[in-house]
């Protein structure tokens, strides 16, 4: 039971940093300037290394001799444990901003608090992934406040983009089962105690902005039992494509 | 403002003999040529066009490749491909940047680009139609820039060597990986090898239009030569490229697309190496003016790009306008 427990909560860390790496990864070329279409594979880099490091970890524990790749071009929509933010489209860039900066204030802090996991590779990813998120945090936080506190124009699309995420928010903070029993032996950090912070967190950068702090809103969820949005879909359909066509070719 | 006053003080000041003559002399005694030295009009003009073009090539080749990012059919071939992309946008980046050394903006180059009046790489207006493209494109099209930038890197314009030899070591492990991943295919399943194979016959030829025309129609070549900016004229690189390949076509079991291609033991001043076919030139000019399958495509992405985000760069420059004020009102 532990280590199914264990194993899941791995994949449902692991989808959030693949889905969202994977994203990011589908600017690249398109950015509004050269140096955000370096800046964005970079982050996108270190959260796909984060995934895969995460999925072979899982693939251990659950004991079935599952790769990586089986993992992420293997399972189908209703078996992928992402939350919802992490899948939302790339409306503008205000949006993939703000949800990167959602993400990785959240990240930061449970990377912080996963420092004395009992199990050995999670303390090392958490090792390595403050910093990267440290820099993921700056680089998008920067972002909204120009945004925020730029023209008419972009002051608009980044009000829409906090009015569009607000319903993703508390989901990050919300323990699936398997994740509450590796909170209570000591594998994974507790979700909810995140919550007091990262809103203190994006508060401050928020008022630089001169954005309004999101609204409480009924919180949408599903991500940790597999129900998505449509756009989950369509993203898994063209990432698995070639696994898909060509079943069991080695690349 | 800075950058206009260059560009007029060579077009103003008289290119005299003994000028023209002291130049020809650095340039052969191998000094290198940096941003503030005074250099003819033409020198900079020459260089100006050349590593604009270069950089847009880059921006434009991040495109066909980017096409496969989301497709990629592995984790580890996926980051690669992604860091692949972003590398060649750095290369870019440093172009762009040895170019404004020459008086010439970012700006204004990009301008050139999306207008369509800036030439880039007529190699980028094919398309990427499966995974194989990936690895012909690091092997044949890496391949081939490699040749041509090796030698850039002891060109005579100190910034552009200088960006060179960071972009070559990148380049040549863009190539290292091109051809890995067509390894792997033409060891792979018979659909995986006639997808490699199709690759192959798809960007064999436009490879070699990568290194410009024959010496003998080649306009810039000449002068370019005797400034050594170039060292090599386009034929010797061509050659240079294609006995390098061959062999390792052969070592992959993939048919290169010439039926003439053959071993010629006079060529190489008698050292020998591969005699090919009649390159389709007509194609070449044909692509190179943006009437190639997906070039209206390529501008039209860069194009969106730029215009999608120009609210974005306008935030940008309106926060940094608001807090210089707000700077200047606490001083
Ligand atoms: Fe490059
Ligand atoms: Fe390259």
């Amino acid at each position: 039971m532990g280590c199914a427990a264990f194993a899941r909560a791995l994949l449902e860390l692991a989808d959030d940093h693949l889905i969202l790496g994977h994203r990011l990864s589908e600017c690249c070329g398109h950015a509004p300037i050269l140096e955000e279409d370096l800046a964005m594979p970079n982050l996108a880099l270190d959260l796909i290394g984060r995934a895969r490091e995460l999925y072979s970890r899982a693939g251990e524990v659950e004991g079935l001799g599952r790769s990586e790749d089986e993992f992420a071009y293997l399972r189908s929509e209703r078996e992928f444990l992402n939350c919802l933010l992490v899948e939302r489209p790339n409306r503008d860039f205000a949006h993939i901003m703000l949800r990167q900066f959602y993400f990785s204030n959240f990240m930061e802090l449970y990377w912080l608090r996963a420092a004395d996991s009992r199990d050995a590779t999670v303390r090392g990813a958490a090792a390595k992934s403050v910093n990267e998120m440290k820099y993921h945090i700056r680089h998008s936080g920067e972002w909204i406040v120009r945004l925020g506190d730029g023209t008419g124009e972009s002051a608009r699309r980044a009000a829409e983009a906090v009015g569009e995420l607000q319903f993703y928010i508390d989901e990050l903070f919300i323990p699936s089962a398997s994740a509450e029993i590796c909170f209570e032996t000591g594998l994974l950090p507790d979700r909810r105690s995140m919550r007091e912070e990262w809103d203190q967190r994006v508060e401050r950068v928020f008022t630089m902005a001169k954005l309004d702090f999101p609204e409480p809103v009924p919180a949408l969820t599903g991500g940790r039992t597999g129900r998505h949005d449509e756009c989950l879909g369509h993203l898994l359909a063209e990432m698995q494509h070639l696994q898909r066509v060509y079943p069991g070719a080695e690349w | 403002m800075y950058s206009q006053g260059l560009l007029k003080q060579d077009t103003a000041a008289v290119e005299s003999e003994e000028f023209l003559a002291a130049f020809q002399d650095r340039i052969d005694a191998e000094e290198k040529i940096e941003p503030n030295d005074r250099m003819p009009a033409a020198y900079r003009k020459t260089l100006v066009r050349q590593i604009g073009q270069h950089a847009h090539s880059e921006i434009v080749g991040m495109l066909p490749e980017g096409n496969w990012i989301t497709r990629a059919p592995t984790l580890k071939r996926k980051a690669a491909l992604l860091a692949k992309v972003q590398d060649e946008g750095g290369h870019g980046l440093y172009l762009y940047a040895a170019a404004e050394t020459l008086g010439v903006s970012r700006e204004k180059m990009t301008g050139e680009l999306l207008a369509g009046t800036a030439k880039y790489s007529s190699i980028f207006n094919y398309p990427t139609l499966s995974w194989a493209d990936i690895g012909a494109i690091g092997w044949l099209v890496d391949g081939a820039a490699i040749m041509n930038q090796i030698p850039l890197c002891r060109c005579s314009y100190g910034p552009y060597a200088r960006a060179m030899i960071r972009i070559c070591r990148e380049e040549s492990f863009h190539q290292r990986q091109g051809f890995e991943i067509m390894t792997r295919l033409s060891q792979g399943s018979s659909e995986q090898k006639s997808m490699a194979q199709d690759a192959l016959d798809r960007w064999w030829w436009p490879s070699l239009m990568m290194f410009g025309p024959h010496d003998a129609a080649s306009r810039h070549s000449e002068q370019s030569m005797k400034w050594k900016i170039k060292r090599f004229t386009n034929d010797s690189l061509r050659q240079k490229f294609i006995d390098a390949i061959v062999p390792q076509a052969e070592y992959l079991q993939l048919k290169i697309p010439d039926p003439e291609l053959k071993w010629d033991p006079e060529r190489n001043d008698g050292a020998g190496g591969y005699a090919h076919g009649p390159i389709d030139w007509d194609e070449f000019r044909r692509v190179l003016k943006g009437q190639g399958p997906m070039a209206r495509e390529r501008l039209r992405a860069r194009r969106e790009a730029w215009e999608t985000g120009a609210w974005v760069r306008e935030a940008a420059l309106a926060h940094a306008d608001k807090r210089d004020r707000q700077r200047a009102q606490v001083a």
